[in-house]
């Protein structure tokens, strides 16, 4: 294992305040070296560095940053701090211990995209993270690092905290530009991507927090350095919530690459005695379910695709062998019930019917014949709406019955037996009383 | 004659409807459907508290459209009144020129934001996967019991918090605390919140320290 990027020396006391930040060499000569770089440079050098977002989508930093038009235009940089894919917790621990990296990540994204105004989207739950970045921006203001002239340089950058108010899918880039104008948070159509059309219409390089709190190290330790970390087309290290049926829950720092068992038994010490794992979220709620049996499939961008289910968040939830699937099922599919901003029909009806086809399950009213209509209802909500809140909850659950579909039957079989048993009771005069 | 029964009406089941002439229940209690829709409010009308419209005018400033500042007015507004009653709707609605209907729509969009009378401090369990793995379910059962008479907390179930390494947990009033397992704990807890002291100082998430082995001094 490397030594750690983001997570070194965390828990150092008192790392939330520019003093020890910079006695680490936060703001020092990694940022002067960044700004005094051509702003083609920079982003050369990012994209050198094969830094893939963090954020879930895992499309290359410096690629997007390049999208951004050249010219004399209000731009807008947007830090998507509303981190809320349920499993995900590592940009709460990031902004909460070390609140400047990621300030400083964003001062060099908004001179590699010649953005001049950024704003940081954080979840409206994340009150006392959101009163530690706004000690830290203070902070910075007051220090000269944000406002105009940074460091002496031709670079200004006027930055803001915007709470959101407990949406998840304001998380999806063009629902927060939206709410950051203070409308609902409903997707846009895209295109026109944010690069061209986003924040007032403006072009809009939107990151995650993980993603722009790397920026410093990358110019620090030299793209070509970063690159060598981890493994081809999944470079450097990554953040990952472990939760669920684990003995460690927690973040931990990863060198991509490494394998999932060594991720889920080594570091969160499994699922404790007597248990084995079930299936496991390899990226979030979000992501198609993963079994047991693929324990040992290296935890990278490229080998979830081809596992059939994706990196995401970083974020593994274990399930242990003593829960039924179906629940699992049931508590994903109300989530997105929930979350749909109702906007496209394939998303807000079909999460619907899931989960009343679930429910259906669970009282014993279903028979085998509703798998192939859940199913169903998921092919037709993939790919059919403006954003992926629908696929996300089409994808595990449809993955979840295909994977464990014998016991989903089994379970209906039972829930029948028994709704049968509990209705023949309550009509038929008990036994005693006829004996 | 032809069945023209489904445009008069005629031979068709009365469809049930709620006292306010909706088929759907709800939706627009808020709503007095005599009254001609509101406009943006006359600010020789509208009383605003000081503070309240120094914070907004704050927000404001920052963005390039002011409209922005939706989100942390409401917040500020339901601050001080507990939740987004129509006086507090308008008085953000005055100092920020729209219309409450604007305002309303955006509030009735986010999860934090109540338009209905609520205790004014808010207490959420997180319901989502990774804590219902680890007994959130029966931890907001409980509180409920503990808490139902407690008229100043807005107790609910919550989509996933982000503190799934602390699972269940409780965000009381923003302090995330956790895990909260045992029967004495979850009394504890309830005792706190009811008293209005610090929830569990012992388990705040603030507190505890990165899981990762090789994050400590080396």
């Amino acid at each position: 294992m490397t030594d750690l990027i983001l997570f070194k020396n965390i828990d150092e006391p008192g790392l939330a305040t520019l003093d020890v930040y910079r006695a680490r060499g936060g703001y020092g000569d990694r940022l002067r070296k960044a700004l005094s770089m051509p702003r083609d440079g920079l982003v050369e050098e990012l994209k050198a560095s094969g830094l893939r977002g963090r954020g879930g989508a895992g499309f290359s930093m410096g690629t997007k940053a390049s999208f951004m038009p050249k010219g004399q235009m209000d731009k807008y940089l947007v830090c998507n701090a509303d981190e809320s894919e349920p499993g995900t917790f590592k940009d709460r621990e990031l902004m909460q211990k070390c609140p400047h990296m990621l300030l400083e990540g964003m001062i060099i994204a908004a001179y590699a995209a010649g953005a001049t105004r950024a704003f940081i989207y954080i979840r409206g739950e994340y009150q006392q993270q959101a009163d530690i970045l706004e000690r830290a921006i203070a902070e910075a203001k007051a220090a000269g690092l944000l406002g105009d002239r940074i460091l002496g340089f031709d670079v200004n950058l006027e930055l803001w905290l915007h709470r959101g108010a407990g949406a998840y899918i304001c998380g999806e880039e063009t629902a927060l530009l939206d709410s950051l104008e203070g409308k609902r948070g409903n997707p846009r159509l895209k295109p026109p991507f944010p690069a061209n059309q986003g924040l007032y219409q403006g072009p809009t390089l939107i990151n995650n927090v993980e993603t722009l709190a790397t920026l410093p190290h990358i110019v620090e330790m030299g793209a070509g350095e970063y690159a060598k970390i981890g493994v081809e087309n999944s470079t450097g290290t990554k953040l990952i919530s472990i939760s669920g049926h684990v003995m460690k829950p927690g973040n931990y720092e990863i060198e991509l690459g490494m394998s999932s068992r060594d991720i889920i038994y080594g570091l969160a010490g499994g699922p404790g005695e007597g248990r084995s794992v079930k299936l496991w979220f390899p990226g979030g709620s979000s992501s198609p379910v993963l079994t047991g049996d693929d324990l040992d499939i290296p935890y990278d961008f490229n080998s979830m695709a081809k596992a059939g289910t994706m990196l995401g968040s970083g974020a593994i939830i274990v399930v242990d062998d003593q829960t039924s699937v179906v629940d699992v099922a049931l508590k994903t599919a109300q989530f997105y019930r929930h979350e749909s901003c109702g906007k496209c029909t394939p998303c807000r009806e079909g999460t619907n019917w899931t989960v009343k086809m679930l429910e259906r399950i669970k009282s014993g009213e279903a028979t085998p014949m509703d798998l192939d209509l859940m199913a169903s209802v998921c092919e037709n909500i993939i790919g059919n709406c403006l954003c992926v809140l629908g696929d996300a909850m089409a994808m595990p659950v449809g993955s979840m019955v295909k994977k464990f579909r014998g016991e989903f039957e089994e379970y209906i079989e039972a829930a029948r037996e028994r709704a049968e048993r509990e209705l023949i009771a309550s009509i038929t005069p008990s036994v005693e009383v006829a004996a | 004659m032809a069945n023209i029964g489904h445009l008069t009406g005629e031979g068709l089941q009365a469809v049930p409807r709620y006292a306010h002439g909706s088929r759907v229940p709800g939706w627009d209690d808020a709503v007095d459907l005599t009254k001609d829709p509101a406009g943006v409010p006359d600010p020789a009308q509208v009383s605003v508290p000081a503070d309240l419209r120094a914070s907004i005018e704050d927000y404001m400033s920052r963005y390039p459209d002011h409209r922005s500042a939706a989100i942390p007015a409401l917040h500020a507004a339901q601050k001080i009144y507990g939740w987004c009653s129509p006086e507090a709707i308008e008085q953000v609605a005055c100092v920020m020129r729209l219309t409450p209907g604007y305002l309303t729509a955006v509030a009735g969009f986010y999860d934090q934001f109540d338009l209905q009378p609520m205790g004014h401090r808010p207490v959420y369990v997180c319901t989502n996967i990774s804590c219902s793995l680890r007994g959130a379910d029966e931890l907001l059962a409980s509180l409920q019991d503990e808490l139902h008479d407690s008229l100043d907390v807005n107790l609910r179930g919550f989509e996933c918090l982000g503190a799934c390494d602390i699972a269940p947990m409780v965000s009381v009033e923003g302090v995330y605390v956790g895990p909260v397992e045992s029967p004495e704990e979850i009394a504890e807890l309830a005792a706190q919140i009811r008293a209005g002291e610090d929830p569990l100082p012992a388990k705040q998430l603030l507190k505890r320290a990165c899981q990762d082995p090789n994050s400590g001094p080396s």
